[in-house]
């Protein structure tokens, strides 16, 4: 897909929290439909990027483009305005409030009173979507298992109707069951059309859904490799040495 | 299930069940307890404590503290007597006392929200600064209040109802909609039970958090109003420690001082819990010091008993631990839940 125009390109991102530089001149590009694979060890960086991406964190330098247009995402209201929603690796649920609740925290439908009718049918809706099955909509956050709680915040990033969903480790504290079940939501995103980010430890489930690999070691880029033309042992190198085995 | 579907209970009315029983035990053991007489002196003395928890409420449930209600409510039950005494109207006066409690809320508020301060420690400088300007304006003595109107407020009756418990009725059921059907009620509970998730969905956390110290701030300045008509002067000492009872009113009804969890009518309940056992007490010649002894065992006790129902909820009430996949139902066959 090199000629078309990049759906998200950042450009030359940094940004340092205290003495630790977490990200240093990285970019990033991701194009309609596609679904990227972010990898890299432990304080690579991946989460940081992601969440300045998402618009809960500034950078302190470089460029982020929206179809080609520079934007500017000062907080995860405006990225989610764009099209751009994340899946936090906590899944940021409010968990004394219900599922509908929270698949539309903050954007509830009513002007002054919440039209419960109109929320509980569109998060029905929502769910039906991503062929999530959830037995109630009323039942608090709290009560439900890990695997439950994953799709909600996956529903509530898809709610948004976004371009891009970016996903933080999706599967890292599910059953092997469920990891499935996310992978699979994945693969429906892309078929809508949507472009995935998901950061991933297991390997194996990146090369199973994603068209492109991006590695990031100690803040940098370290390579990015087409799926289809790589290998685990290559990604593996990158991972944890910053160089692809000769 | 039987045992899971009595724990609900009791989590939901356990509270209540207990003040019925409080009141048949008094009932039993005076005979003047269950007049109207006494009941109306019940009511009323609750209606003080009542209207405070209500504005408690709403801080405790985005997991915050209001120290100055007390402090807040002696500086406008004396400014709105020092604005009768100055205008003779009525209405001043009494906007005077809202006035001067939702300002005080509203400084609580910005500082709670904006530069993120302790809640407990922005409302107990509060609570000290408010306090020595009720003292400064005062200047240490009460203020007499001689318009029969205005004495209306605490000692009048609509009906057959003293006009603080008609007050306390409007404020409960008004706060009642306004937490479980609207966008902001609602919004109150999801930050409580998560700010950061709330900031994360872009939901205007500060504007929250000084909504709810704002309204606060009003029920004090309400609070104010009522106890200074009550009292038929504005007494500069008014209102001490009357915020430890606000809170303790808010904990029996069942909120959870973590935020997120609890409900303004158990508020209610909590504030007649304190208000009979005050009652029942001063009925049976306990002498004052036994009461604030007895006071203290029964809000620690049922703290207590709230934590093991919920304990117990947390344990028995939850599906099976076991990781279940996300499209994965509980039961097995997905067409039973087609019809949803």
């Amino acid at each position: 897909m090199p000629d078309r125009v990049p759906l998200v390109e950042m450009r030359g991102i940094s940004k340092r929290f205290g003495a630790v530089q977490a990200l240093q001149d990285v970019h990033l590009t991701l194009a309609p439909g596609e679904v990227l694979g972010l990898v890299g060890d432990n304080s690579a960086g991946k989460s940081t990027l992601m969440k300045i991406l998402a618009g809960a964190l500034q950078p302190d330098g470089g460029q982020i483009f929206f179809r080609g247009e520079p934007v500017r995402l000062a907080s995860p209201r405006e990225a989610r305005d764009l099209g751009i929603a994340m899946v936090y690796q906590d899944f940021a649920l409010a968990e004394n409030m219900d599922v509908a609740q929270n698949i539309f925290l903050g954007r509830w439908p009513g002007w002054f009173v919440v039209n419960r009718r109109a929320m509980d049918a569109a998060a029905r809706a929502v769910l039906d979507e991503l062929g999530i099955e959830m037995p109630s909509l009323r039942q608090p956050v709290a009560l439900l298992s890990g695997g439950r709680k994953q799709a909600v915040a996956i529903a509530r990033a898809y709610a948004a109707s976004p371009q891009v969903l970016i996903m933080d480790e999706p599967t890292a504290n599910l059953s092997q069951a469920a990891a499935q079940q996310v992978m699979g939501m994945v693969r429906t995103l892309k078929a809508k059309g949507v472009s995935v980010i998901i950061i991933n430890h297991r390997i194996e489930e990146v090369f199973d859904v994603s068209d492109r690999i991006m590695v990031l070691k100690h803040g940098r880029n370290v390579g990015t490799r087409v799926t289809a033309q790589t290998h685990i042992d290559e990604i593996m190198a990158l991972i944890l040495r910053g160089e692809a085995a000769s | 299930m039987t045992q899971n579907r009595w724990v609900a209970w009791m989590q939901r009315y356990g509270m209540f069940a207990i003040l019925v029983l409080l009141c048949l035990i008094l009932g039993l053991m005076h005979e003047r307890f269950f007049t109207t007489a006494n009941l109306l002196v019940v009511t009323r003395q609750a209606a003080i404590n009542g209207l405070l928890a209500a504005g408690m409420t709403l801080v405790i449930l985005t997991g915050g503290i209001d120290l100055s209600v007390g402090s807040v409510l002696a500086l406008a039950g004396a400014v709105s007597a020092g604005t009768l005494a100055a205008t003779g109207d009525l209405t001043w006066a009494i906007l005077a006392a809202l006035a001067v409690g939702t300002v005080l809320g509203f400084i609580n508020g910005l500082f709670v929200a904006y530069p993120n301060l302790p809640p407990f420690i922005v409302t107990l400088a509060t609570m000290a600064w408010a306090r020595g300007l009720t003292l400064v304006y005062t200047d240490g003595r009460p203020i007499l209040i001689r318009d029969a109107a205005y004495r209306f407020i605490g000692g009048g009756y609509l009906g057959p109802l003293p006009v603080p418990v008609v007050i306390l009725l409007v404020t409960y059921l008004v706060l009642w909609i306004f937490l479980t059907r609207t966008r902001w009620g609602r919004l109150i509970y999801a930050v409580g039970g998560n700010e950061q998730a709330c900031r994360l969905a872009g939901i205007p956390v500060p504007r929250v958090k000084t909504l709810v110290y704002t309204a606060s701030g009003f029920f004090a300045g309400l609070t104010g109003l009522v106890l200074t008509a009550r009292l038929v002067s504005a007494q500069p000492t008014a209102g001490a420690g009357y915020e430890l009872d606000a809170i303790a009113a808010v904990i029996l009804g069942g909120t959870s001082l973590a935020g997120g969890r609890g409900s303004i009518l158990g508020t209610l309940v909590g504030a007649l819990i304190m208000g009979v056992l005050d009652n029942g007490l001063n009925l049976m010649n306990v002498s004052p010091f036994y009461q604030e002894v007895a006071k203290g065992l029964v809000i620690l006790g049922a703290v207590l008993l709230d934590w093991a129902l919920h304990r117990a909820g947390a344990l028995g009430l939850r599906p099976a631990a076991k990781e279940t996949a996300p499209g994965e139902g509980s039961g097995p066959d997905p067409s039973a839940l087609a019809s949803h």
